[in-house]
Formats: structure tokens, sequence, C-alpha cells
């Protein structure tokens, strides 16, 4: 469940971080396939070594596409039809994954937000990171 | 036996070295019991646990949490044998206190965090990172290792 006060501070976040998408999204996909590299066996069609162009423009999409359901975390399921449908019947990423890319996001924000990202902050973003992840996954089955 | 490589253990012993627990810990447990409440449970004695305020301000949490950062320092000193390290203390989670050892992971995916937030990108890379979590998961198994 997600408060009013969550729900804003959530958008105001991810869309400080729009500019940086690339860097965002870059660096959590890096973490989450240096600590778990069996995530890389989905990107065998991509170049994912460190600094490279696919790395960047994969993680602006992601990061860009979390900005995007942030700004009206009500409608999360009209906003994600089009990429629910990819991940179902395309991607097929198995659902245990979007933990652990959630919890290396939250790595790279501490990071880079350092003291800002306080535990109110943390908590906010996990669950929307949840509940992003779960809207992702429904067409699965 | 758990395999390290000599970078895995240069980064962890790197870390361990300026991380101070009585700093680290009490963030880190505050972070448990705010992102996690349903961990209040195990902390009916510690007091007010209802608001964000009452958790940063207990000074049982801050205790607490610098006793179980403390507790990763003979897993830093015996990394070649986390397992017999940590024997009592499992046996002590699951029979007396009764903890799922989920939250152990839990723990320690805050502790993560607050290790990235504390040293930034610089210092908490990817590769760190990956030594840092491994460590993290072996003292995880290492402590749910003696539940039955």
């Amino acid at each position: 469940m997600l408060s009013k006060k969550e729900k804003k501070l959530i958008k105001e976040i991810w869309e400080r971080l729009t500019p940086v998408a690339e860097d965002i999204g870059s660096d959590a996909l890096l973490r989450m396939f240096a600590s778990y590299p069996g995530t890389k066996t989905y990107f065998s069609h991509l170049d994912i070594s460190p600094g490279s162009a696919h790395l960047y423009s994969h993680g602006k999409k992601i990061v860009l596409a979390i900005a995007e359901g942030a700004k009206d975390i009500s409608q999360l399921t009209v906003t994600l039809a089009p990429l629910q449908t990819l991940h179902a019947y395309q991607l097929r990423i198995d659902p245990t994954n979007f933990k652990l890319l959630s919890h290396c996001m939250l790595v790279t924000l501490a990071c880079y937000l350092g003291e800002e990202f306080t535990p109110v902050a943390h908590a906010a973003i996990d669950k929307y990171l949840s509940a992003f992840a779960a809207v992702l996954s429904e067409k699965y089955r | 036996m758990v395999e390290w490589t000599d970078a895995e253990r240069k980064a962890i012993t790197t870390l361990w070295s300026q991380i101070d627990v009585g700093e680290i810990g009490p963030q880190a447990l505050t972070r448990l019991l705010v992102v996690y409440p349903w961990t209040q449970r195990h902390f009916g004695s510690f007091g007010n646990l209802s608001t964000y305020a009452a958790i940063v301000g207990n000074a049982k949490v801050a205790n607490h949490g610098k006793t179980v950062m403390g507790g990763l320092e003979s897993a830093v000193k015996n990394l070649d044998n986390i397992k017999k390290t940590y024997a009592k203390l499992s046996v002590m989670h699951s029979e007396k206190l009764h903890v799922d050892p989920d939250n152990f992971r839990t723990l320690a995916e805050c502790i993560s965090v607050v290790v990235a937030a504390k040293f930034g990108p610089s210092v908490f890379t990817p590769g760190f990172q990956e030594a840092w979590q491994k460590f993290l998961a072996v003292v995880v198994s290492a402590l749910g290792r003696q539940y039955h």
C-alpha cells in the first residue's frame, strides 16, 4: 500500500533521475550482472560489457519506463500494458529476476543519493518497484 | 567450502576496515524495521516502534544494530570457516529466538544499501558489491544452517 505522501516522493525522485536515466540504468544492470550472473543469460543478443552503447540504451529504457509509471502510480496497469505483453509473450523473463534488478536499483540509488536515500525513501521505492514487477508479470499466466 | 578469489578477499577486508559498526549497524537495523515493518515482531521488548521517529530514536534498536553488525567481525576474520564459526549462533536463532532465516537475507540487503549509501559508487563498485553480497550470503547461509 502506498500513501499519498509516498506516491509524491516516488514521483519526485524518478523525475529527478530521468535526465541521468542511462547512468542509473546501466549502473543497476552492471551490478545485477556482477552479483547474479544467471541474469546475463537474458542478454546474449546484446553487448553488456561496462560502457557499451547497448548497456546505456537498455538501462535508459528501463529507468524511463519506471519513471513513466511513477507519474501516476494508480494507473500502473494501464501504463504498463504494452510492456506486460512484451514480457509475458516475448521476453518471458523469470519474475524472480525482477527482485534482483530491484535490489540493485536500490543499491544504485543509495550510491548516488547517499544520505538523501533515507529509510522512508527506501521503503517507498522498494514498495513501488515490487508493485511495478507484479504488474509487469500479470499476463504471464 | 567457500572459494574466495583474492579480489573478493581484498574487497571484503577493505570494506570492513572502513565500516564503523556503531554507525552502519543501527542504520541497517532501522532500515529493516522501517522498510519491512513485519520484522518488528521480533522486537516486542524494544518499546515504541510505532513511528519512523520512534524507531530512529530508539536506543535499544541502535544498540542491537551495533551488536549484530559487530557479529560480522568473526566472519571477516574466519572467511574460510564461516559455517563452523556461526554454528552456535545459528542454533540460538533457531531454538531460542525463533527467527525465520529469510529475515537474515532481508537484513543483509539492508546492510548492503546502507554500505552503498555510505561509500558511494566509486568505492562500492559492482565488483565490490558482488564480493560483499557473496560474503553476506555465506554468513546468512551459516546462520540458517543449524535449523531443523
